[in-house]
């Protein structure tokens, strides 16, 4: 029975598990690897003396407190508009959630540009001197991760059972209580799920520490960046990978203990969301503080986009179907957004199918402890992308995956499968606290009353794990359209994204391309928008059903 | 069980979208291997352009499909070159300039091709590049701009050189690239090691950072934020862009409103070449030479901003009166580019980050 279960597990985890090792193991083991070998000689000595540089030191330090800062914002003022937007009811909140998704997939390079056109000596927030500031940094990033820890834990809330709550507030307990001691709890592994996945994006953001830090901060991302791309200084690039993966690692195993599911065998039952009351005004209003970080920056996006000549136009817009100002493009944006649809389709349903393998793997409950370490093993193997350097992988990619079996440097593939594995973590994430709160014994039932595997899964784990599915392909589909890492440095032949576009444009002289660069970051946000809006509502409706 | 529908009805309509989407980026040919002598692959940076029109010219003309890899910076594109070339990823390679060519070499990148060159061209060979690995397609300069309608407005003289930003009349008054992060501030940084000399350059960026200088990540924040010209209107009246950005800024009553301080350029080329281990060698030579020819030299401006290297190639209008080049920009050995890099950006960082 045992060995049946385990070699079936292994069947479900098989396909992911080589998938990564494939796309990620390889590539960036043979970018490091580089860094160890001087001259045609295995030589540690380049890579250790890296490693003892104050420099080094400097950038790990600077880089472990700005993403921890961060991602205590994206925390804090997450969690009040999870509640707001997920358990309360009121009209436009669908639209809002939509909304809140929109600067997860905007380009750096453009957000830095707004972001800095609200914060220089001469825009609206220029008194309060935080041009190149480490505080820009940490706003920037608590604006692109926040969605991530509202989406997250929202959804875990939403299906949260509202009864052990209610009890405690019959037996007196206050508001603050019932929070602290019985909410509180219960959404600890959505919490701490979410905000391991916004250290990472953070610890690993490249254009926000350079942008809003004014070049005077540097972060490992930062620093591997210039190694590679300008220097070719391997060994110092792989001792800066290895510190990456190494400081991961630790987090991992940290976050796994915080982990700790909740106890399953307690009933479920999904609250119907309810109109604000009077002591919602606190988290009300943290709300509204966080929908005004994410809208100033995108407002001067919007109105940049209407303004040209120095008067309200559409022409931005209109000369969307062009290649701009002079040939400034190789395709025009409208093309590049057909691309970027396309890829964001593939890309969500890899990330689906490997994310959805990998969660029911490892939210099984585990009979012996050993098999508990290795699902999360597991479960850490697959959030190691998110965290290592998209120069590392995409260099690795062009070194390793260069020769039969395996010559898949030129494939159409390879963009949606590296935009897949950034969404992966995200799936798993959401999916993973749901599965985990399935009681086994519903399994167990179908199993006596004659279900095979498939239709106890049918009957017992879609039905809850449904909304939660289409809420994470939101997600991915949400992370391909916007990824420009990785896909900067694959984005092949005439086939550019729409980032990848807009990043050309602003690089370029002349207002026209400027004015595009903005209305097509618009576009790219209104697409996403809409996106999320419909994933949402149909996610809503088949939960109807249930 | 209508999850389980509906589950199958969204996978397939997946699959459905899928396929096409896959297929879709397959079916100009742009899949690997089998016919590699009808197609020649050009590996090149995210900035280059060329129109659909001389794209159809030059496959009419050579025969050839043409496919066209642009991703990452000069140096990325150089770097890359380097950690495959024992199997590129392509035919030619456009976009090598004179701060990287010597690596490039050196490292036995690229193949020898001794193109026809149009006239003028020869000025611009790479120096030291004696077996004609890399050929010269376009040209510009880096250099100081100036708002003048805000030096008028406010009643102060332009700055003319470098020494003058450090001047207290043009306190917090000038943004630029920063050295690591940007190929225009990355040649800003030559061309004051050029002025200062080897051991000078620090002194002179340490006064320049203490009279107010701003860094910024690339050139579209130093421009299209931080100066008072800009998309985004910023406070700083003096930037550093390129030559040919005053013909950008034209006001419509037949001037212009910024121009380019011509004794503070440092010269970039960028070049074309054969990358060694080529599948297709003819095709790439065939590119070369579309490079420098006179329809393609002579859409350069429009496309990437630069000036061609064929002194008989006809300027645009606003090119011909607005863009001014140097007579006698500052450059530097590409061989001493090549082996200062690395200390130069280090202590660069080190000088500004203080």
């Amino acid at each position: 029975m045992t060995a049946r279960r385990l070699l079936t597990l292994a069947g479900l985890a098989l396909g992911p598990v080589l998938v990564l090792a494939v796309f990620f193991v390889l590539p960036v083991s043979g970018m490091v690897g580089r860094g160890f070998v001087v001259d045609g000689r295995f030589d540690p000595g380049g890579v250790v003396e890296v490693l003892g540089r104050p420099r080094t030191h400097r950038v790990l330090w600077f880089t472990v407190w700005s993403a921890g800062l961060a991602t205590l914002a994206s925390v804090l003022l997450g969690l009040p508009a999870a509640y707001v937007l997920y358990r309360l009811s009121f009209p436009g909140r669908l639209v809002l959630r939509a909304l809140l998704l929109v600067p997860f997939v905007l380009p750096t390079v453009v957000v830095g540009v707004a972001f800095r056109l609200l914060i220089n000596d001469s825009g609206p927030l220029g008194p309060l001197g935080l041009d190149g500031t480490p505080v820009a940094i940490i706003a920037g990033l608590t604006f692109f991760n926040v969605a991530v820890v509202i989406r997250a834990v929202g959804i875990a809330w939403e299906s949260l059972d509202p009864r052990p709550g209610e009890a405690a507030a019959a037996l007196g307990a206050s508001p603050a209580q019932v929070f602290r001691t019985v909410t509180l709890p219960a959404l600890r592994p959505a919490l701490v799920g979410a905000a391991s996945v916004v250290f990472l994006f953070c610890a690993t953001s490249f254009g926000v520490v350079l942008t809003l830090g004014g070049l005077r901060y540097s972060s490992v991302e930062t620093e591997i960046y210039l190694l590679t791309t300008q220097l070719l200084d391997l060994p110092a690039a792989a001792a800066l990978s290895i510190l990456q993966l190494l400081a991961i690692t630790a987090l991992l195993l940290l976050v796994g203990r915080l982990r700790a599911s909740p106890d399953p065998t307690v009933e479920r039952r999904t609250a119907r969301p309810r109109r604000p009351r009077r002591p919602d005004v606190v988290p009300v209003a943290l709300t509204v503080l966080v929908l005004a970080l994410v809208a100033a920056p995108i407002l001067t996006l919007v109105v940049g986009s209407l303004r040209a000549d120095d008067a309200w136009t559409l022409a931005n817009y209109q000369r969307l179907t062009t290649v701009g100002d002079g040939n400034a493009l190789l395709v025009p944006v409208t093309d590049a957004l057909v691309i970027s649809l396309r890829t964001a389709v593939d890309a969500t349903w890899m990330a689906l199918l490997l994310g959805g393998l990998i969660s029911v793997v490892v939210s099984r409950r585990s009979l012996t402890g050993g098999e508990r370490r290795l699902r999360g093993a597991l479960d850490g193997f697959f959030m190691l992308p998110l965290g290592v350097s998209a120069v590392t992988l995409g260099f690795g990619f062009l070194i390793t995956l260069d020769r039969p079996p395996l010559s898949l440097r030129d494939s159409p593939l390879l963009v949606p499968v590296a935009q897949a594995l950034v969404a992966l973590p995200l799936v798993v994430r959401t999916l993973v606290p749901v599965l985990t709160g399935i009681d086994d014994r519903q399994r167990q039932a179908a199993a006596s009353l004659g279900a095979g595997p498939l239709r106890a899964f049918a009957t017992v784990d879609l039905p809850l794990v449904w909304r939660p599915l289409v809420a994470a392909a939101g997600f991915a589909f949400a992370v391909s359209l916007g990824e420009f890492g990785a896909t900067s440095f694959l984005a092949r032949d005439e086939h550019p994204t729409l980032p990848v576009v807009i990043y050309q444009l602003i690089g370029r002289p002349g207002g026209e391309n400027f004015g595009m660069a903005l209305s097509a970051s618009v576009v790219l946000a209104a697409t996403t928008a809409i996106v999320v809006l419909v994933v949402d509502r149909f996610g809503g409706r088949s939960l109807g059903t249930v | 069980m209508r999850h389980l529908a509906t589950a199958a009805a969204l996978v397939a309509a997946a699959l459905v979208t899928t396929s096409c989407s896959l297929v879709g980026g397959d079916d100009d040919g742009s899949d690997g291997g089998g016919d590699g002598g009808k197609r020649v692959v050009l590996v090149t940076h995210e900035s280059f352009v060329m129109s659909d029109e001389l794209q159809q010219q030059f496959e009419k003309e050579s025969g050839y499909d043409l496919v066209i890899r642009a991703s990452g910076d000069a140096g990325a594109l150089t770097n890359k070159l380097v950690l495959t070339k024992d199997d590129p990823t392509g035919d030619a390679v456009f976009g090598i300039d004179n701060t990287f060519g010597s690596r490039a070499i050196d490292e036995g990148v690229l193949a020898p091709y001794d193109a026809k060159l149009p006239e003028g061209a020869a000025d611009y060979a790479l120096p030291g590049d004696d077996e004609h690995d890399l050929t010269p397609v376009d040209t510009g300069n880096v250099c100081v701009n100036v708002d003048d309608t805000w030096f008028a407005d406010h009643g102060v003289p332009e700055p003319q050189t470098l020494d003058d930003l450090t001047q207290p009349a043009y306190r917090d008054l000038f943004v630029t690239p920063g050295a690591t992060t940007s190929s225009p501030g990355l040649a800003f940084l030559l061309a004051t090691i050029a002025e200062y000399g080897d051991d000078g350059w620090q002194d002179y960026w340490t006064r320049l950072m203490d009279n107010g200088a701003e860094l910024t990540q690339g050139w579209s924040d130093a421009y299209e934020v931080d100066f008072t010209q800009g998309g985004g209107g910023g406070d700083r009246p003096i930037v550093l862009s390129y030559d040919s950005s005053p013909a950008f800024t034209v006001d419509g009553q037949g001037g212009t409103t910024t121009s380019a301080l011509l004794d503070t350029c440092f010269r970039q080329i960028e070049y074309a070449g054969v990358l060694a281990g080529a599948d297709n060698p003819e095709g790439a030579q065939a590119l070369v030479d579309f490079m420098v020819s006179r329809p393609f030299q002579e859409a350069l401006p429009e496309a990437m901003y630069v000036f061609p290297v064929d002194a008989g190639a006809a300027l645009p209008a606003d090119w011909a009166s607005f863009a001014k080049q140097p007579d006698d920009a500052y450059s530097l050995d590409p061989a001493d580019i090549a082996e200062h890099r690395e200390e130069w950006l280090r202590d660069w960082s080190d000088v500004t980050s203080r």
